[in-house]
């Protein structure tokens, strides 16, 4: 095939870049205008260079909700990942309890963010809430608003009835769309039930997995309104992660600046780390 | 290594099936014997994958039995048959290197790691596997994926059988021949019984010593690829083998001799003795284009006809003429000049073949 340079064809690219440009540059610039200077009014502005970023990369705050949030996404990804497989596996293939199993599997993914965070503070309540009560009646003693481990785990808990349906589902999906004559070989061929998940399940489901575990880290690295609701970031400040700080520091304290600042950090941090989860899932299809 | 044999099987897909159309294999009763290559033949949807999976488990019949030497394994899963399969479509484990893949049947079988080396590397080198055997599976082509998965059929010797599922379509032509070649071997070397499914008339009577042709969910004929040829004991074996098929005319009885429109054509003794007890069936003559002598001049018994086209293929030319309004064929030698217009056509009574209802009609009935 001839190819002929024609840079008119740029023209055509134009409409995409306008709208990418209004939807996300234009925006982001904005953060970026901030990030760099101490603006007090629209006429009193001075440019700081890099003093926002220096001063957010030392604040001992941002440092411990930072780690908290890399704890917290690492044990959403450990106990998700391996649970919506579970869960998928064993799923009825086919029949009125495959279609029923879907719709209870989809109603999590349906409730807001703010409702499953009421939800589960009711729920968990040592007074009034079904969890909370039945648990103290049962002699454990629990209260997420004030001992620290117990905030965590409900938390947790609530993270995952709320997103490991999403996983679940990719996975079922993924699951369906294996050729039934893969299963016939492995038969065949004698293989053990482990055998067949090892060597044919999980490498087949591998792509819907990248989606599920890159989409598990981006949500659960930018959590914000359900521990918010549940806990407001305590006890103490055990459950502040990061969206919870930066919130806290550009709407309470007003310091746009540093603020700014340290959304962009914080939007790295999420492509750095989604970006080392798709090279090391993908790395090896390069390989031979 | 067994002789498998099938008793009034049949299987339906559907869970109440209530005519013959409802049936993707028609009870039927036939017999493998251990260490013979065949081949069954048909078009696509005659039900040959079907009978293939259920003679190695994966289905289970509906109807009927299947026997192991004698012993009924309907109820053993495909692992207590122990059976191999290849498929129509390459089937490797992604994630595995060939050796690994070609390994797994045996280590699954929980040999000895020494001796699934050697079996590996035996058939690797048997299938021209060797250079590959350290590549991921996942990175080779369709028929290198389709080897390897031939080869995970071959490489366990203790099998009762092993079943070809059109094995073949992925590979490229030049290959096809040279693998053939290759299971021929395969057979000779370890006498296992064979049954390769194909469409391909070319591939079942290059492989098999004997075929299977399956139309319409039953096992039509059932023979060497010569009895086939000569003698086709359904019409629809005289239509699919052979290139061009059968010529297959519509006749009426006419006292001991049928009639093709007004041609009156005599029929040998035996067969016309069992002509009153076909009254009401639908009869044709068949004869091969092979068989069908064309002169162009006139000579006794030879009935004229109208010559329409002809096409020259290299080695050989087919034409194609008008006798009482239907259309027949003729294989001439390359060298015979085509007439024009107007030729003279007799049929050989030994290739005349009559047939009631699609079925032979033979002399011993």
């Amino acid at each position: 095939m001839n190819k002929v340079p024609n840079n008119h064809a740029w023209w055509l690219v134009l409409p995409v870049f306008a709208l990418v440009a209004f939807s996300a540059i234009l925006p982001m610039m904005t953060v970026v205008n901030y990030s760099v200077q101490d603006i007090f009014d629209p006429s009193t502005r001075f440019f700081v260079g890099a003093d926002w970023y220096r001063q957010v990369l030392q604040d001992p705050r941002l440092h411990d909700s930072l780690l908290r949030q890399f704890v917290f996404s690492a044990c959403v990804l450990a106990i998700e990942i391996p649970l919506g497989i579970a869960v998928a596996l064993c799923m009825p293939t086919r029949g009125r309890w495959a279609s029923l199993c879907l719709i209870v599997l989809a109603i999590p993914l349906l409730i807001p963010w703010n409702v499953v965070g009421t939800i589960w503070q009711i729920f968990g309540r040592a007074d009034i809430g079904l969890l909370g009560w039945t648990l103290n009646a049962a002699g454990v003693s629990y209260n997420y608003a004030s001992n620290t481990l117990d905030a965590w785990v409900t938390v947790l808990v609530m993270d995952v009835w709320h997103w490991t349906s999403l996983v679940a589902l990719l996975c079922y999906s993924g699951l369906r769309a294996i050729p039934d004559v893969y299963y016939q070989a492995a038969r065949i061929d004698r293989a053990s039930n482990w055998a067949v998940f090892r060597y044919i399940q999980l490498p087949k489901l591998k792509s819907v997995l990248l989606i599920a575990v890159m989409l598990r880290f981006m949500d659960s690295f930018m959590i914000y309104t359900e521990p918010f609701v549940l806990t407001g970031g305590g006890p103490g400040n055990a459950t502040t992660f990061l969206s919870q700080t930066l919130t806290k520091m550009a709407v309470g304290q007003f310091d746009l600046g540093p603020a700014a600042a340290f959304s962009l950090i914080y939007f790295l941090i999420i492509l750095l780390v989604s970006w080392l989860f798709y090279t090391a899932m993908t790395h090896n299809d390069q390989t031979r | 290594m067994a002789e498998i044999r099938l008793q009034q099987l049949a299987h339906s897909y559907q869970r109440q099936p209530r005519d013959a159309g409802d049936y993707a294999i028609r009870a039927m009763d036939h017999v493998w014997e251990q260490g013979g290559a065949y081949a069954l033949l048909g078009p696509s949807g005659c039900g040959k994958s079907t009978l293939l999976n259920i003679i190695s488990g994966l289905l289970e019949p509906s109807e009927g039995q299947v026997l192991f030497d004698g012993r009924p394994v309907n109820d053993l899963s495909p692992e207590q048959r122990n059976i191999a399969q290849v498929f129509q479509f390459p089937v490797v484990y992604d994630t595995m290197t060939v050796f690994d893949n070609l390994a797994f049947p045996l280590r699954n079988q929980g040999l000895p790691e020494e001796r699934v080396g050697r079996k590996v590397r035996e058939i690797a080198e048997v299938l021209d596997l060797e250079p590959l055997l350290q590549r991921k599976a996942r990175n080779l082509t369709a028929d290198e994926k389709q080897k390897v998965s031939m080869g995970r059929g071959l490489v366990r010797d203790d099998v009762s059988a092993i079943l070809f599922d059109e094995p073949l379509t992925v590979i490229d032509p030049h290959l096809k021949w040279k693998l053939r070649r290759k299971l021929k071997q395969i057979h000779e070397q370890f006498n296992l019984t064979m049954v390769y499914v194909t469409h391909d008339q070319l591939e079942a009577s290059t492989f098999a010593d004997k075929i299977a042709v399956m139309y319409a969910g039953q096992i039509v004929q059932f023979g060497t690829p010569r009895e086939l040829f000569e003698r086709p004991r359904h019409t629809f074996v005289g239509f699919f083998i052979g290139s061009p098929g059968m010529n297959l005319a519509e006749v009426r009885t006419d006292g001991d001799a049928v009639r093709l429109g007004d041609i009156r054509v005599a029929l040998p003794g035996p067969i016309a003795a069992r002509l009153p007890a076909l009254a009401g069936s639908r009869l044709q003559l068949g004869i091969r284009p092979e068989f069908v002598h064309l002169r162009s001049e006139p000579g006794a018994d030879a009935w004229p006809v109208e010559v329409l086209h002809a096409e020259d293929l290299g080695t050989y030319k087919i034409l194609a003429f008008r006798l009482e309004g239907a259309i027949f064929k003729a294989r001439l030698p390359e060298e015979q000049p085509v007439p024009e217009g107007r030729a003279y056509v007799t049929f050989p009574a030994p290739w005349t073949l009559l047939y009631a209802d699609d079925h032979l009609v033979e002399a011993d009935a």
